[in-house]
């Protein structure tokens, strides 16, 4: 049966089996292959995506469960064209990526996270990255450049204000 | 860096629009044995290197290596202008297409052929015996941590001092004005006295027609203005935005997907395929056997068996397909292989002492022995280990009308072109390969199996295919890291000197010097026995230095302990003949404050280990709490002889070190019923990021050769903690993973 979703703002009309999960509908229907398949069963985090502002596990989660939520990818996590969202910019700063495969996920969980909580703990950062495995080890670099985004984040919010 | 002889090859031409075209090939080289008669040199190998300058100046570095993700190529570039003296600003690099260009037609004819110049009739003949032999090298492989250490010094140094050169030449005859009075600087020829300037692109042309000189000179390492400069990777960018084109992310019109279950017990056939149920699910279209083709055969002969592959409409449809499967398969006459059946038969191995291959047998090890005061034994062993590279094996492939395409990332794109040409039965000249990022390669990517599974199932279907291996596939048929048994005996004087170091081990793979101590002991006797396994094995990121880092560093520290010596200052005391062991051994205990008193409950431990020319010391910290090993700090000292990229060296241990982590606390792929058990991330666990320790990196550039980065962090983390935990409980761990020892070491605790 046909369904409409509604990812990074716009949307698409999609026709799959309703167990199929969200994230092949997405990297196969939808061509938005940012979003990465390390696992299927919610271990790695590599398929991390938003509905709403919530980060969920996307392998695990079939699209007859979604309903008009807001569907946001990796490639939708800018603000715009040229801008980069304050995480990818401190990941770059950071130089953290290494294979790279692991990193929309580790973003859109990262993400969430500054969503909720702008002034995160070392806990709180550990608590809401556990369930993305980076294998190239890049887990210190990830914490920094959480805390520098969140800085530049909360910089920016008091000069605004 | 003093290497450079006429060996190498240099062609300069213009090529489309302009452009200026040098390519070097290199041949100070060699790693496999049937080719030795070829060349000169131990331990040398075959490189090649392409630098493009455009019309509008930019330059592009052609690399004949693959990313896996170490920033290989950034580093590579960065070698290559800093000797142009391009503007880094102006820099972009490619992977060369595995593609005989790149490396066989330059190399036969300036190697091989002795600088002859071939007529051009004879060019598809010396290609085709060039083919064969860039085949049987295994040229283009990314792996052994040779990226930096040879291509870099022998090929991308070369390339662009060669261009460099030929541009001084070029301005120096236009402005009749001698050679040496050009000054290049970021992409730019001046003559001072005139003050006239040119950009590079400007002498394109004229240099073209210049013959290329054997011996440009090289810049002064303080001359060096972007190697050593910590540079922003050039790939990270894509790496932030989902934009990075990984092989899973391919996408080609009529495309349809596959996954694929292969004989659970390694080796075995279908014996009986009921498809029914399968092919009754809407979307899925067929089902197919894939045979075991000739390259499959792991280590001992043995081979992997015989798999069933789904092809469906969408990944999701055929894994429906596959789950639906009944799927019998042939006794293969393992299935009573398990784990601890392999650690007896190792056991076994090791106790017969017959056929012993040795490494190494210096002085008199018996008289030694015999006149010793006291003596120690030690047994150590360790499991098999899956790479769960971050990306699951996966590869698109096109078949049709005689050719194959293939898009897939892996760590020897000539050799899958070869492999596939091979089980196609195709020419050579019909196989693209278009090589992807690699999600992680860690030595697993090396090897063709799965992308040889998509071929075959192209040409059967007629239309490209994606075939994605599960996770549970990806786990259950890797080519591990072998399982192994090591044994030790130390001899020791009243002082506690070691006279005698004896070493029998199982399974020797690769590189050869694995085993190898640096320590000054005048007798020593160190060999292996091969005891075959029907699990399949292979390179898995530092080879054999991870498994005998775990080894020989724990073994020396038993030994110090025995003899009632501080572990770092009895490594210390024996580094006397090696001053670069001795810098990065001391190095680390210093930063780490070696000697300063822990809590309760709380340990340090030290390891040394030297891998791909590169000395990596670790100061390990710890915490065990009621048999719970907590990583609290790792520092590491590593002489690496010069870091092109200082930040990418420290980028590189620390994934090192994670990955060794992760091995050391939870790796254990073990064997039932002549099959893996582990499938997934839930029981093959890897360290997260509330586990990671605090890793801090002092690099150390002695000058010396550059060494590999890529692999070197991991060999001495496992023996680092192993003798941290020692530290903290009193505790020797001698088998991995540490999360065995839990009982053990929660037992101690309670006491
Ligand atoms: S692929 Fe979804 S959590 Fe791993
Ligand atoms: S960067 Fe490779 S898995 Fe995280």
């Amino acid at each position: 049966m046909p369904k409409t979703l509604a990812v990074n703002g716009e949307e698409h009309v999609v026709d799959v089996a309703p167990d199929t999960p969200l994230l092949w509908v997405i990297r196969e229907q939808l061509a938005l292959t940012g979003t990465k398949f390390g696992c299927g069963i919610a271990q790695c985090g590599a398929c991390t995506i938003w509905l709403d502002k919530q980060a969920i596990r996307s392998c695990v989660t079939p699209i007859a469960a979604v309903g008009t939520e807001a569907i946001t990818t990796i490639e939708g996590l800018a603000p715009g064209r040229d801008v980069l969202h304050p995480l990818q910019q401190a990941w770059i700063d950071h130089q953290v990526p290494q294979c790279g495969y692991c990193q929309s996920g580790q973003l859109m969980s990262a993400a969430a996270l500054l969503a909720a909580n702008p002034t995160p703990s070392d806990e709180d950062i550990d608590q809401a990255m556990q369930g993305n495995i980076c294998r190239c080890g890049m887990y210190q670099r990830i914490r920094a450049a959480i805390r520098t985004a969140a800085d530049r984040i909360a910089e920016a919010s008091d000069t605004s204000e | 860096m003093n290497k450079w002889t006429r060996r190498a090859f240099i062609g300069a031409g213009v090529i489309t629009g302009g452009a200026l075209l040098v390519g070097v090939a290199i041949r100070p080289g060699r790693r496999v044995d049937k080719l030795a008669a070829l060349v000169e040199g131990e331990d040398e190998t075959l490189v090649h290197a392409f630098i493009k300058i455009d019309t509008d100046n930019s330059v592009t570095v052609i690399v004949p290596h693959s990313e896996m993700g170490q920033g290989a190529q950034t580093a590579l570039a960065q070698m290559a202008a800093d000797e142009l003296d391009a503007d880094w600003e102006q820099v972009r690099f490619e992977e060369a297409p595995a593609a005989g260009e790149y490396a066989l037609y330059t190399i036969g004819r300036g190697f091989l052929l002795k600088d002859v110049d071939v007529p051009k009739v004879l060019i598809p003949t010396v290609d085709g015996a060039m083919m064969q032999l860039a085949d049987s090298m295994g040229l283009q492989i990314t792996g052994g941590s040779m990226s930096v250490r040879v291509t870099g010094m022998y090929g991308m140094r070369v390339a662009g001092a060669a261009t460099r050169d030929l541009l001084r030449r070029a301005a120096a005859a236009a402005w009749d004005v001698p050679t040496e009075d050009i000054e290049t600087n970021r992409g730019e020829l001046r003559h001072a006295a005139s003050g006239r300037t040119a950009r590079y692109a400007d002498f394109a042309e004229a240099a073209a027609q210049l013959k290329p000189t054997y011996t440009p000179t090289f810049k002064d390492p303080s001359e060096y203005t972007i190697m050593g400069q910590s540079v922003q990777r050039l790939d990270l960018p894509s790496k932030v935005d989902g934009s990075a084109r990984f092989a899973l992310d391919v996408r080609l019109p009529d495309m349809v997907y596959a996954t694929v279950a292969q004989a659970p017990v390694f080796a075995a056939r279908v014996a009986s395929l009921d498809t029914a149920d399968a092919l009754a699910i809407e979307g899925v279209l067929g089902v197919h056997r894939l045979p075991e083709t000739a390259f499959d055969s792991s280590i001992g002969g043995f081979g992997l068996g015989e798999s069933v592959a789904v092809v469906a409409s969408s990944y999701w449809l055929a894994k429906k397909g596959l789950q639906a499967l009944d799927i019998q398969w042939t006794q293969t006459g393992h299935e009573s292989v398990s784990s601890d059946s392999l650690y007896e038969q190792f056991a076994e191995t090791l106790s017969t002492g017959a056929d012993v291959a040795a490494d190494t047998a210096t002085g008199d090890v018996a008289e030694a022995d015999a006149r010793a005061a006291y003596r120690i034994e030690a047994t150590y062993r360790v499991p098999f280990l899956a790479h769960t590279c971050m990306e699951p094996l996966n590869a698109t492939a096109d078949v049709r009308d005689g050719r194959c395409e293939l898009w897939v990332g892996c760590q020897n794109p000539l050799g899958f072109r070869h492999t596939m040409a091979a089980v196609l039965g195709l020419e050579y000249d019909d196989v693209t390969v278009h090589n992807q990022f690699m999600g992680g390669g860690f030595g697993r990517k090396a090897r063709a199996d799965w992308a040889t599974q998509a071929a075959l199932l192209a040409r059967e279907v007629g239309r490209p295919v994606q075939l994605i291996w599960s996770r549970e596939e990806d786990v259950r048929h890797d080519r591990y890291r072998p399982a192994g048994m090591s044994q030790f005996r130390a001899a020791l004087d009243d002082n506690g000197a070691l006279l005698a170091w004896t070493n029998r081990y199982t399974n020797k793979m690769d590189p050869p010097d694995a085993p190898l101590i640096p320590y000054a002991v005048p007798n020593q006797d160190i060999g292996s026995l091969a005891s075959p396994t029907h699990v399949p094995t292979g390179a898995w990121r530092s080879v054999d230095h991870s498994q005998h880092g775990f080894f020989t560093e724990s073994f020396i520290d038993e030994v110090a302990i025995a003899a009632g010596r501080d572990p770092f200052e009895y490594r210390e005391q024996l580094l006397s003949e090696h001053p670069r062991h001795l810098a990065v051994l001391q190095k680390a205990a210093s930063a780490a404050g070696w000697g300063t008193p822990m809590g309760p409950g709380r340990g340090r431990g030290i390891a040394l280990q030297e891998s791909f020319g590169t000395i990596v010391a670790q100061v390990i910290e710890v915490t065990v709490n009621n048999g719970v090993v907590a990583v609290d700090r790792v520092v590491a000292a590593v002489d690496i002889g010069y870091a092109i990229s200082p930040d990418g060296t420290r980028a590189q241990i620390e994934s090192g070190v994670l990955y060794g982590l992760t091995a050391a606390l939870y790796g254990d792929i073990t064997i039932e019923n002549g099959a893996v058990k582990q499938s997934n991330f839930h029981d093959y666990r890897a360290v997260r990021m509330a586990e990671s320790p605090k890793i801090e990196t002092h690099i150390i550039n002695s000058g010396h050769a550059p060494g590999g980065a890529g692999e070197v962090g991991t060999p001495a983390v496992a023996p680092a903690l192993a003798n941290a935990v020692f530290d903290a409980t009193g505790v020797r761990v001698r088998e991995l993973p540490l999360s065995k020892a839990a009982a053990m070491l929660s037992d101690t605790d309670a006491a």
